[in-house]
């Protein structure tokens, strides 16, 4: 038999209902025919014999409807009935169909439909409009790809790459006659050219250093006393002064030479800067070299 | 006396060749030989440098004549600097699994190519660039910035709200308006975390994943905002062909004839597939040194894929995707 208050008292007010859902300050009701989603006494459909609901199902309405004439077979317990598609013949239909029925469920009904067609009528506008698409991303692919990409930036040396591009450019010329730069390029290859020619005397002096006497001024020989010695040279005309002022303005050269590398190879660390003094203190220290033979043979003699 | 020679305590490979010696004698000859003709090599090396043999014991402390130690000295330091040639380091970018597709900059296949690709109207100068910068829907306050930023960097750069609008429907719009370039930026989460580039009339989209976006205020040490003038465009390490067409992608969103007046740079360094963008300002003190300071913003970029045409996501035809479990395996092996 069905007694409604009877179910109700079981399933109801705080007691256990399967298709209860309790949360802190409300009751919702699970079961898929409730109309309201509330736990209450007029919208449980367990307890309420006459019963109606409003489904979607694929963009259409349906009315169901539980009487207590069919309450013994379950099987055939809600009869749904089909939903115009317009919504005020679909209200006109819940009408006729729920003539009779308590005003609640019939409000109800058609709150529901409304709400329905609201939310379908949403959907299909959402579906016209471009939808955000959510990639997952991995965690783990993620931190990999971000790791990479630390060291690939310190792989990069961006400003070294940049600087020396740029370097390259203005070498080129892509910059034309704006920066006055080019000159000194000149000067360097000038030094080249006379490094060149200087290594070529050195030879020709250690060819012919066996035999031949030369003059050798001191190392506090200046420039200015060259205007000195123009006429001694004139005078004499001997390839050997000529040489002697060779050397000397040579190795002034090469001290400017090394001064202008010293200031242009500022990266450099050392090593090229100085191979330039040991050559020239080679020169140097041979001729010290003579000196020191001598307290060496003492010490054989001793 | 062979093997007399070799025990010196001066050079190990001697040691070597001395039991390889050992077994030639025992054995025939066989691999052993090379080394053998090494370690002779060195014995005669040793010889013409110096004419007396030494005795198996001996150091250069020993000799009692300073100019004689002095050389001998001098003549040892020689050999060890000389003796293990300086290894190269290996590195990833030494490593890296030789790619087929690299170009040969006399390649005459592409060369032709790119004379009839679709950047071959800006390359013959017939298009000037104008670029379209756009985000996504509702963007949030880092990417606006970001977009202005990049409007100041990139000349004739335009910044337009994007309103919901379908791209399909915004690149028609951009066409007609003579635009050349459209660019999206993609946000997630109020950052800036995708970049669409689509070159306009029916070009290639490339679609590119962006990070580490650091915006003016952020830099340290950076200049004064960058001016109007057109900057120059670096483009570094695009070898293979899809890096050349990424790279011919990114020239062409510059004007030709940059301002040097300006002094502006705008990098474009690919490594390891990682392509950095950067902004500098620079200036030349002498000509081997030159001052770079940092303006603008900074980001980097990771190519996801490259469609032929305008952007169509569902219809498009792409020449190239990222598939993360065939090309992310090896660790050597990169694609731009």
């Amino acid at each position: 038999m069905q007694h409604d208050d009877v179910i109700w008292d079981l399933i109801g007010n705080k007691s256990f209902c399967s298709y209860k859902v309790k949360t802190k300050t409300q009751q919702f009701c699970r079961n898929e025919y409730n109309i309201t989603g509330l736990c209450n006494r007029s919208s449980c459909p367990l307890a309420n014999s006459q019963y109606a609901t409003v489904r979607e199902e694929k963009g259409l309405c349906y009315l169901y409807m539980k009487v207590i004439e069919r309450a013994a077979f379950p099987a055939r317990m809600w009869e749904k009935v089909k939903l115009d598609r317009n919504y005020a013949k679909a209200l006109e239909q819940i009408d006729e169909n729920l003539i009779y029925w308590p005003r609640f469920i019939r409000h109800k009904c058609k709150q529901r439909l409304t709400k329905i067609t609201q939310y379908l009528i949403r959907i299909r506008k959402l579906t016209l409009k471009r939808q955000r698409k959510l990639v997952p991303l991995s965690r783990k692919v993620e931190r990999r790809e971000k790791r990479r990409e630390e060291k690939a930036l310190i792989a990069a040396q961006l400003e070294n790459a940049i600087e020396k591009e740029l370097l390259d450019r203005l070498k080129q010329g892509t910059y034309g006659d704006i920066y006055n730069f080019p000159i000194h390029a000149f000067d360097k290859a000038m030094e080249k050219q006379e490094e060149e020619t200087e290594s070529e005397e050195e030879e020709e002096e250690d060819e012919e250093e066996s035999g031949t006497r030369e003059f050798v001024a001191e190392e506090e020989f200046e420039e200015s006393d060259l205007s000195d010695f123009e006429d001694m040279n004139n005078l004499k005309g001997s390839s050997d002064e000529e040489e002697d002022a060779e050397e000397q303005s040579s190795e002034e050269e090469e001290t400017e030479e090394e001064l202008e590398e010293e200031k242009t190879k500022a990266k450099s660390k050392g090593k090229t800067p100085l191979k330039g003094p040991v050559r020239k203190k080679r020169a140097y220290v041979e001729i010290e070299y003579e000196q020191e033979t001598e307290p060496a043979q003492k010490s054989k003699a001793t | 006396m062979d093997s007399n020679e070799a025990t010196t305590s001066e050079s190990v490979s001697k040691k070597k060749g001395k039991t390889k010696k050992v077994k030639r004698k025992v054995k025939s000859d066989e691999a052993p030989v090379q080394e053998m003709e090494q370690a002779e090599g060195e014995e005669t090396e040793k010889k013409s440098e110096s004419g007396p043999c030494f005795p198996p014991t001996f150091s250069v402390s020993e000799i009692k004549n300073k100019q004689r130690r002095h050389s001998m000295f001098l003549k040892l330091k020689e050999e060890k600097r000389k003796a293990p040639p300086k290894e190269v380091p290996k590195t990833i970018e030494n490593q890296r699994i030789y790619d087929e597709t690299t170009v040969n900059p006399e390649d005459e296949e592409v060369a032709f190519d790119e004379g009839t690709d679709e950047f071959s109207a800006y390359f013959n100068r017939l298009t000037n660039p104008k670029v379209l910068i756009t985000t996504s829907d509702r963007p949030r306050g880092r990417t606006v910035r970001f977009c202005e930023q990049l409007a100041t960097v990139i000349p004739h750069a335009h910044v337009y709200y994007r309103r919901g609008l379908a791209l399909k429907r915004v690149i028609p719009q951009c066409v007609s308006r003579g635009f050349t370039y459209l660019m999206v930026i993609n946000e997630d989460r109020k950052v800036p975390n995708g970049l669409v580039l689509c070159h306009l009339p029916d070009g290639p989209t490339a679609h590119f994943k962006v990070s580490n976006v650091r915006l003016r205020k952020e830099m340290k040490r950076r200049g004064k905002d960058p001016t109007e003038h057109v900057p120059e465009v670096i483009l570094n390490n695009f070898t293979t062909r899809l890096g050349h067409s990424i790279g011919r992608m990114f020239a062409a969103l510059f004007p030709h004839d940059p301002q040097f007046v300006g002094r502006q740079v705008a990098t474009f360094h690919n490594q390891r597939d990682f392509i950095f963008f950067r902004f500098h300002r620079y200036i030349f003190k002498n000509e081997k040194k030159v001052g770079i300071q940092e303006l603008g913003p900074r980001f980097t970029l990771k190519l996801r894929s490259l469609q032929k045409g305008t952007f169509d996501s569902k219809f498009g035809e792409y020449e190239w995707v990222h598939k993360r479990h065939e090309m992310d395996s090896s660790r050597r092996k990169f694609h731009l």
